[in-house]
């Protein structure tokens, strides 16, 4: 096993003390910090929290943000649902998938892009809406999508 | 804090540092950071506030930020007041706006009608 | 040969009054001055829209209106436009842009005061707003049996959607025997286009706070928690600064104000589950568990949180508290009706004009909530229904406009108030379509645990599905009657039983459309791809090409200046035809 998974999920962990009741707040850091829980994480977790490797899997399942495969480096969450499709999330979808150049669910091959829809985050004023990592972006159009884009892949980073 | 009395001392002071004219400053704006105004730019109509307030070493003026004033699709919206007179809010605020606001109503007390958001009573 | 440009003006009768044909001559008479008759087509159509601006015209391939035209603009623009290439903006049509109103009309702000008023990352904003005022009351003047009984006059039922008396879920975790009591705030807000929650945690964060102190210290708690969705990064970051403000004044901690009282709060957060918005299925994702709901009883005042009583309040209860203990429960009593006290907010989305997040007296009218609040309907078109709810709440038609929004009130007409979402829906919804997107949203979020609501969601959503698409069977809808009944009976938890409301209702009050959808294979609304077809009316038809240019799967023919067809077996229904026709020859049947 990897001595950098182990290491990734015993400081995790430690930030809750190792405490069980803890699991659903150490799942979703290691997600966020890892991209997503690996097999060897899991298996590393299960041990330091002495619980079956199936328990600790079978609640990283249940909840949709904790990522059990790989994902880009930068997650795109695109909201979906009536009011931004009403609001010309359609067109805005279309722009990002061939910007990215890939599909929903899919991950650029350079690993810097995962394209994933979201449920409701109440900015339906602000329509159409998504989430780069944390951050949140409202009244898209498709002209804003490379501009938005390229402040994450440019060296200075986020903004 | 351990005690009401305290208590009461810092709303007093707090509710001075709030006040404008004779005690505290001469104006005020604010800007509505809830994760709406965020969505629709705030982040950049604060930082366009704040570098045309040093740009012009405007010391007297308090740059403040608030929650959603529930009209998100207003959004960004800044709240001026200058002096004691009513506080004007204003819709859709880019950066270029800003400009034209700390001109036209910060520096020359003149509320731009335009961009005004009518709060009925 | 072929035009470069294309010149439609308005034949209207309203455009010829004001001088149309003059305005036509010059512009056929600069045309060839200028030898571009060649190049530039003049056609006259019936009517571009803007009949009390005429004369108007229009300008092909630009798409620019131009509208109060006299002769001599008619020959600048030819001149400016047509010749030069540059459009002229004085004579342009222009949306004009709204006038930026607020709907505040009839709303009374308790929850909602302090919200886009105080700077929520500096504690002393709130203080100087008598912040921490009714705590710090509650712990040096107030036994917790007068806290309850403040409670209790003032009437406030919980703000999550079923509306239990606040005062008696906490006297129930009161009397509950346990060494150890838990606080929890319900903010894990999950219904689509509900958002009070997030306004109330991120504009005033410490006004929850304070309630929740005042709650652990009238049922005897010592530790509470927040749940809120990780969707809300700004919140939680809000929620964060206060937290640790909170804790720096004092007024969290060991001891608060020197009462001898102590009490201190975490965060928790959810991480992308519907369903743990129900109390017992958030309790086990606080644990560290997968987010299902359990029986109850026993209910979380006996046994909640690691099986210790627990009292759990959504944020818009608890940032209710401080204010009623503040001004008093006659002041909080006088506000609502008889069996709904106070105010409630709201999230008024859907085919209003002013949607947006609003707080008003309990038993104003869903009939003032549209009109008042929301400024009527869009376009002016007609009123459907209102939504409420959420996925678990019904559609309330427009002979119910009348009710009270209260409690009791939207239970009797088969949906709930729910955490406040609002959806007005117009002529154009179709109901079948709403009920399906609705059953698809819990279908999704079903946790799976009882198989009534994870199979029986399914299924009906595949009924529904099939509905829409025009496969529709005589018999669906007496069975999606019996599987809602079915469901509501078998599931355990809230989203269950509530699963099946938008389609009981729908069918309640729209049961003509499902009828339609079933034997007749028409959409009354318009809305289901496979139920409607689009052609063109030869008869205004001008041939101007675009509709067939915009196709995107090439379904329409016709040379230009012909009569366009669209070959409705190609056709995918998109309605971008209709959408780019200048002069509204798509018809959709």
């Amino acid at each position: 096993m990897d001595q950098g998974v182990i290491e990734r999920v015993d400081s995790v962990s430690a930030r809750y003390n190792n405490d069980r009741e803890a699991l659903v707040e150490i799942l979703r850091d290691l997600s966020k910090e890892m991209g997503y829980i690996s097999q060897d994480a899991f298996a590393a977790l299960a041990e330091k929290l002495d619980l079956p490797e199936s328990a600790v899997f079978g609640v990283a399942s249940f909840y949709s943000m904790i990522e059990t495969k790989p994902h880009g480096q930068h997650v795109i969450r695109f909201c979906q649902d009536a009011p931004c499709h009403v609001a010309g999330g359609r067109e805005v979808w279309d722009a990002l998938e061939a910007a990215l150049g890939i599909k929903f669910g899919e991950t650029t091959p350079d690993g810097q892009w995962t394209l994933m829809t979201t449920s409701c985050i109440g900015l339906c004023a602000v329509g159409p809406v998504m989430l780069v990592d944390e951050d949140v972006y409202g009244n898209l159009t498709p002209e804003k999508i490379p501009d938005i884009l390229a402040r994450y892949t440019d060296a200075g980073g986020v903004a | 804090m351990k005690s009401l009395e305290e208590l009461q001392k810092i709303k007093e002071s707090a509710l001075k540092r709030r006040s404008l004219g004779q005690e505290g400053a001469r104006a005020r704006v604010t800007v509505a950071m809830g994760t709406c105004g965020i969505a629709a730019g705030a982040r950049e109509t604060m930082k366009a506030v704040l570098d045309e307030i040093e740009k012009r070493q405007l010391n007297d003026v308090v740059v403040m930020q608030t929650g959603c004033m529930g009209l998100c699709e207003y959004e960004p919206m800044v709240v001026i007041q200058v002096g004691e007179s009513e506080p004007v809010t204003y819709g859709k605020i880019d950066p270029a706006r800003v400009l034209t606001l700390v001109e036209k109503h910060l520096l020359n007390n003149t509320p731009v009608e335009e961009w005004r958001v009518q709060t009925n009573k | 040969m072929a035009y470069r440009a294309h010149v439609l003006i308005s034949g209207e009768p309203r455009c010829v009054a004001k001088g149309a044909r003059e305005v036509e001559a010059a512009l056929v008479d600069k045309l060839h001055e200028l030898l571009l008759g060649d190049e530039v087509q003049v056609m006259e159509v019936s009517s571009l829209g803007h009949g009390d601006k005429g004369p108007e015209l229009v300008i092909y391939p630009d798409g620019i209106n131009y509208v109060n035209v006299t002769p001599e603009d008619a020959r600048f623009i030819v001149e400016e436009h047509l010749l030069k290439g540059r459009p002229v903006d004085r004579l342009m049509y222009k949306e004009l842009p709204e006038p930026l109103e607020a709907p505040a009309t009839k709303e009374v702000r308790v929850v909602l005061e302090n919200v886009g008023r105080i700077d929520p990352n500096n504690i002393e904003d709130y203080i100087a707003f008598d912040g921490y005022a009714a705590m710090a009351k509650v712990l040096t003047e107030m036994t917790p049996e007068e806290v309850l009984d403040v409670l209790k006059q003032s009437g406030l039922r919980g703000r999550g959607g079923a509306g239990f008396p606040t005062w008696l879920k906490w006297t129930f975790a009161r009397q509950a025997v346990g060494e150890k009591k838990f606080i929890i705030c319900n903010g894990d807000e999950g219904d689509p286009g509900a958002f009070m929650n997030r306004r109330v945690l991120e504009g005033d964060p410490h006004a929850v706070i304070e309630g929740m102190i005042i709650a652990a210290y009238a049922i005897g708690a010592q530790q509470g928690y927040f749940y809120v969705r990780a969707e809300y990064p700004i919140a939680i970051r809000t929620l964060r600064v206060a937290l640790q403000q909170a804790r720096e004044y004092g007024l969290l901690g060991e001891n608060i104000l020197g009462s001898g009282f102590n009490f201190d709060l975490e965060i928790r957060m959810g991480a992308g589950a519907f369903v743990c918005g129900e109390e017992t299925a958030l309790m086990q994702s606080i644990e560290g568990d997968r987010g299902m709901p359990r029986t109850r009883p026993p209910f979380p005042a006996a046994s909640g949180l690691w099986k210790s009583p627990t009292n759990i309040n959504n944020v818009e209860t608890y940032a209710n508290v401080p204010k009623i203990l503040l001004k008093g429960p006659e002041w909080f009593a006088s506000m609502g009706t008889e069996k709904s006290k106070g105010t409630k907010t709201f999230a008024v989305a859907g085919k209003v004009k002013r949607t947006g997040l609003i707080e008003v007296p309990l038993g104003i009218t869903l009939r003032e909530v549209v009109y008042d609040v929301g400024g009527g309907i869009l376009n002016d078109k007609k009123f459907k229904a209102v939504q409420t709810g959420g996925p678990m709440g019904g559609c309330i038609p427009e002979q119910y406009l009348d009710m009270p929004v209260d409690y009791e009130s939207l239970a009797s007409l088969g949906s709930i108030m729910g955490s406040g979402g609002m959806v007005i829906m117009d002529e154009d919804t179709c109901m079948v379509d709403i009920a399906r997107f609705f059953m698809e949203f819990v279908q999704e979020e079903s946790c799976g645990k009882c198989v009534p609501c994870r199979v029986g969601t399914r299924r009906m959503l595949e009924i529904l599905n099939n509905i829409c698409e025009g496969k529709g069977q005589p018999g669906d809808i007496e069975l999606l009657e019996s599987m809602s009944q079915q469901i509501i009976d078998g599931a355990l938890c809230g989203l269950g039983k509530g699963a099946p409301n938008p389609v009981l209702s729908t069918i309640k009050f729209f049961r003509e459309e499902y009828e339609a959808h079933i034997y007749e294979k028409k959409c009354p609304a318009k809305v289901c791809k496979a139920l409607i077809t689009y052609d063109i009316n030869p008869d205004v038809c001008i041939g101007c090409t675009r509709c067939a240019r915009n196709c995107p799967v090439q379904a329409i023919s016709g040379k230009a200046k012909e009569t366009h067809v669209i070959d409705a077996s190609i056709c995918i229904r998109c309605g971008v035809c209709k959408q780019v026709c200048p002069v509204g020859a798509v018809n959709v049947g």
